[in-house]
């Protein structure tokens, strides 16, 4: 394990060494790709991507949660969340690199 | 919205481009991603969202059908956070 963390940038220069766009034109396709995949789920939709995974949008009911500190009760409101499930190549691949 | 329709997307955006260099953006970003977390590292996309690897400790399991324990090796998965901005455009903030 390296345990880097990559950025917009580093995706941009991948663009950049793969396709051969200048710096600027790449990091540009990078940002609307990510805005493309966002607003179709701010829409609802469901974003496959294959041998990569889904990103689908779940509805979540009201509920009364707790200040774990004061213990005081605070209503949470209904709310839509953001879930990524991993393809099989994905999980078998992350599993198979960081293995020791 | 599948691969092709957002590679079509990308496409329609940018009529210079010939398609074929689109898939390959489009695959390559992916690639990169995945690659990033075989190695154990985390991308960080600010306003979208955090991939990382999460470890699962070894345990002791069960085969359901059988009830007999079986050894589940410790392992690493790949772990998704929502980034604020996303989370809360999906909440009309």
């Amino acid at each position: 394990m390296t345990d880097k963390t990559l950025t917009r940038m580093d995706l941009s220069e991948a663009v950049f060494r793969e396709v051969g766009l200048s710096r600027n034109d790449s990091a540009q396709l990078v940002e609307s790709i990510l805005t493309h995949m966002s607003d179709a789920l701010v829409q609802g939709e469901q974003v496959k991507i294959s041998s990569f995974g889904t990103f689908s949008v779940r509805d979540k009911a009201a509920r009364v949660g707790r200040n774990p500190k004061t213990g005081e009760e605070v209503p949470i409101q209904p709310r839509r969340v953001l879930t990524f499930r991993p393809s099989h190549l994905m999980k078998d691949r992350v599993a198979a690199g960081n293995k020791k | 919205m599948i691969r092709s329709e957002l590679i079509q997307k990308i496409a329609d955006e940018n009529p210079h481009l010939y398609q074929r260099d689109v898939e390959r953006i489009v695959n390559t970003i992916f690639e990169e991603i995945t690659e990033a977390m075989s190695r154990g590292d985390r991308v960080e996309l600010r306003g979208f969202g955090a991939f990382s690897v999460k470890q699962r400790e070894a345990r002791v399991g069960r085969n359901p059908r059988t009830g007999e324990s079986v050894e589940v090796e410790e392992k690493h998965v790949p772990f998704f956070k929502t980034g604020k901005l996303l989370r809360d455009r999906l909440n009309g903030k």
